[in-house]
This record gives structure tokens, sequence and C-alpha cells, in this order.
């Protein structure tokens, strides 16, 4: 079993195409949705967590690029500039998965991108743009 | 009991014992009252929070030749010009002129006064424009320059309310959609609770009736050094107090002063609030002379002794309707959640108490290495009473 989680963006001729459906049927793979935006007259937006045979991820992956899906790896999603972050801790309780942390002892903030799933909750929280998302 | 001048000296002596309103509490614990009043000589404080009502006076020297400026921008903000020829004020949550506001809600407030005063200490460019109706002894009508933190004549932080002397806890409680306040995001069903204080580290909840900090206690002020000048506004001493002396709701507050060609961006943060507007963070720190045993005991003053109360923002506060939903203490809101109505509400704060922690740590190393001495108070704030 590999896992992969990725930002999926379509172009606005795919948004109709039930893509996900092929992945799990065609590739047999297992699709978490974290998260899916579909904007009008535009693009759509998913990231998702997939994780199935390393053969069977590597074709669904292929798949996705034919249909010129642009993928990009999940982690280089949300970004934490901890020279901005004032350790205020407005952001800690938006934070669904516990990616944006902070120890107690010494009051301090901190952020795991293994955990973070680019919900973006924090974003608008933080009075430094400390947080940032890149697309 | 002690002086202001006897502290001072064994600061020239290099012999004052100063700790942090953290230490001291462990300090009091072990030894008691009497023996740490008479071994401690100061106890340094310290907060970092958005504080709203915060400005710069700024001098920006003449041009040739000279404008009357009527109207004044720095980086596009618009800074209040109805004062001498040059001198402007530029206040921490003015917005450019062209800026969304709300329109697409919720705002980001990307950039304002406050931000425009972190960039003139970072010793950033700023662009000035000026425009006036020209006179015989100042003809000039428009006026484009640069000017940086060296190149004006002066620029003052003052602040005419900081510090706040403890602070409500917001909610959301009415509304079914999140919302935007000065105490920042607000999820529905009370689904999250910010508080805005640094507890026991905070400088006015170690003096809860103001015995030491006055008029013209001189204070850490956003890196450099300043003064308390007044009381701040909206100052109120008459609100309830826990057995201890301590307020149990906003209370005091001080207006502060300094030079900000001392001060630096570390201790003053442009500050961006989602759907409310821009505003400035500041650092403050105040020491408190340990003058009597009363005065060690204020300062011992710990984090599960200090309440405050849950107030909520999404119909109350707008409203001006008074009600609070219960009282929570400073050691429950730092250690995560509180509960409300029988709910484990997660909690966060706009305060940071580990930049605090810091500031008190700068204080008590600038007062033993006798960089810093104590002020006495020209006059008094008032007190509960009145007084």
């Amino acid at each position: 079993m590999t896992k992969k989680r990725v930002v999926l963006t379509f172009p606005h001729e795919i948004v109709s195409q039930p893509v996900v459906y092929y992945l799990v049927k065609d590739y047999n793979l297992m699709i978490n949705i974290l998260r899916a935006r579909v904007t009008p007259q535009e693009q759509g937006r998913l990231v998702v967590e997939i994780s199935g045979k390393k053969k069977e991820l590597e074709a669904g992956m292929n798949y996705l690029a034919e249909l010129n899906i642009d993928i990009q790896s999940l982690t280089r999603d949300i970004k934490w500039h901890e020279n901005k972050c004032v350790h205020c801790t407005a952001c800690i309780p938006h934070c669904p998965t516990d990616a944006i942390s902070l120890d107690r002892d010494t009051m301090k903030v901190s952020f795991d991108k293994q955990k973070c799933i680019a919900c973006e909750l924090c974003i608008p929280t933080c009075p430094y743009q400390a947080i940032e998302i890149v697309i | 009991m002690k002086t202001y001048e006897e502290i001072n000296q064994r600061i020239r002596n290099g012999e004052a014992v100063v700790v942090t309103a953290e230490e001291i509490i462990d300090i009091v614990e072990e030894k008691g009252i009497k023996k740490a009043a008479k071994e401690v000589d100061v106890v340094t404080t310290g907060t970092f929070a958005p504080m709203c009502s915060s400005g710069a006076f700024i001098n920006f020297g003449h041009s040739k030749p000279k404008i009357r400026a009527q109207k004044v921008w720095l980086n596009g903000i618009n800074a209040y010009a109805g004062l001498a020829a040059t001198d402007v004020y530029l206040g921490a949550t003015e917005l450019p002129d062209e800026d969304l506001l709300n329109k697409v809600f919720p705002g980001s407030f990307k950039y304002g006064g406050g931000h425009v005063i972190e960039d003139l200490v970072a010793g950033r460019h700023i662009k000035l424009k000026a425009i006036s109706y020209g006179t015989d002894c100042y003809p000039k009508k428009e006026l484009e320059t640069v000017i940086d933190i060296k190149s004006v004549n002066q620029a003052i932080l003052t602040n005419p309310r900081n510090a706040y002397q403890n602070y409500n806890v917001a909610i959301n409680k009415y509304s079914d959609r999140t919302i935007y306040t000065y105490m920042g995001i607000l999820r529905p069903k009370i689904g999250n609770a910010n508080y805005c204080s640094t507890g026991q580290l905070s400088p006015l909840l170690n003096d809860p009736f103001y015995k030491t900090i006055g008029i013209g206690t001189k204070i850490f002020l956003g890196g450099g050094e300043g003064y308390v000048y007044w009381e701040g506004t909206q100052h109120n001493p008459r609100v309830k107090r826990g057995a201890n002396g301590v307020v149990r709701a906003p209370a005091g507050t001080l207006a502060v002063v300094g030079d900000l060609k001392g001060m630096s961006p570390e201790w003053l943060k442009g500050t961006s609030i989602t759907g409310y507007g821009a505003s400035l963070t500041v650092g403050i720190g105040i020491p408190i002379p340990i003058l009597s045993e009363d005065i060690v005991k204020y300062t011992a003053v710990k984090d599960e002794d200090i309440y405050t109360q849950i107030v909520d923002y999404s119909k109350d506060y707008p409203n001006g309707v008074n009600k609070s939903y219960g009282e929570v203490n400073y050691k429950q809101l730092r250690d995560g959640y509180i509960e409300i109505e029988g709910k484990q509400v997660p909690t966060g704060a706009l305060s940071s108490y580990k930049k605090a922690r810091e500031i008190a740590e700068i204080l008590k190393d600038r007062i033993k290495k006798k960089k810093f001495e104590l002020a006495k108070p020209v006059k008094y704030l008032k007190g509960k009473l009145g007084e």
C-alpha cells in the first residue's frame, strides 16, 4: 500500500467528469476527500489522500495527468512562516487536526506539515499573515 | 519598606534582586511574603497584544519651498494633519482610501496604519504624499517624497489606550454563522472562546490598585523605552474585584509614550484582523518596585486567581447588552479548554504569553545590567474609589 496526499486542480472543461469514480473503479484506489471546491465557470480544486498498490497508484496518477489535471503534493500547499508567528494562539482552536499545536509549558506554537489537510481554516485567523497558502 | 531611591541605588551598585512576575510566585510560596518583600527589589511584567488605540506623531521636516500640509498620506494611509505645518498623527487602525474594507466579506485588511508604523521602525522607506492650499509663508501645494525613521525630525509613539487591566473572553452564542470581531474569528454555537490578556504576567494585574504604576512610570515600550503619560482612555477602576483585589472584568488602562527611533519591529507589529480592520500589536513591560509587603503580595498573583467574564460578541456586545455567561480564570484559559453551558470549548488568545514572558526577561536583564532605572510616578492613576 502506498499513500499520497495531493492537490488536484481541474481545468474548467473537466469539472463535470466523474474523475474520482474512475480512480476507484478502474484503478482500485481508495480516495479520501479532504477538501473540495468548484468555482463556477472556472476550475475545480480537490485535496485528496489516495492509497492503493504502488503500480495502480502510478497508473491512476498517469490517468489524471492525461486529463490535464494539475497535481501538486499537499505538503507544498500550506506554509507556516515561523519568523512572522508571534505565538499568540489565535489559530489554535480552529485547526481540526492539531497540525498547529501549542506547547503549554513554553507557550510556543509549532506546525506539523504531516498532519495538515490544507483546510485553510487557520489562514484568516492569523493577524500577522504567518500562514500562507501556496498554490 | 524600601524607597525608589534605595532600589535605584541597588541597581547602580549591581546588587538589585530582579525577578519576573512568574518567578515571584514561587519565591513568595517558598519564602513567604515578609522575606520576599525584603529580598526582592523589582518584579518585571509583560504583555504583547493588538492594542488599537495606538499611533505616532511624526514631524517629517520642511521641503523647499515649504508646505503647510493639509492632508498627508504615508504609504497610501491617511495621517491626520490638522496640526502644525509638518506634524501628523498616524493612527494604527487607519486604512488606505481605496481599501475594499468589508465589501468582500470578510475583509482582509492587509495593510493599515499599524503596518506603516512597523515599516517605519524597521527602517524601511515610506512614501509621503501631502497636499495643501498654499499660503504666503507656505506656498507649496503638493509634495511627494520618501521618508524613513532617520530622516524625520521626531517619531513619537503615543498610544492613548494600552495594556488593559484584564479583558473579556469572547464567544459567539447566538449567530448561526462564523463572526469576525476584534477579538478574532468566533465560530457559531460557542465553537471557540478567545481571550486577550497575559494574566499573571500582565502589568496592571500585578498592581491592581495602581500603587506603583502611574504618570511618569518608565516602561519597556516596543523594544525601547517609554513612559506612562496619563490614565488610558476608558480607564475604569470601579469594576468588581476578587478578595485579592484583582479586577474581574476590563478595568484600568494606560496611555503611553516613547521615542519610536529607539524601538524595534519585533515588538511593534502591524496587525490584520480579518473582517474587522488593521491595528498595531504592542509589546509593553513594566517594572514594579517592591516597596512594601502589600506590593509583593499583589505581584505574586497566579493565573488561577485572576478571573474574567465570558461575553457574547454576536448579539450582546454589539447591542451594548452587559451580560456574562460565566467567569473563568487564566489557568483554565491557558490550558486550552473552558466549560461554557456544559460544553468544552477550545480557547485561543490574541495576546502572546510567550512574547510577554520574553519582555519580562528582557526588562529584568536591562535592570540587572544597570541600563534601566525605575521612575517614581509624579501623579497616581485614579484608584478604586476614584481618589
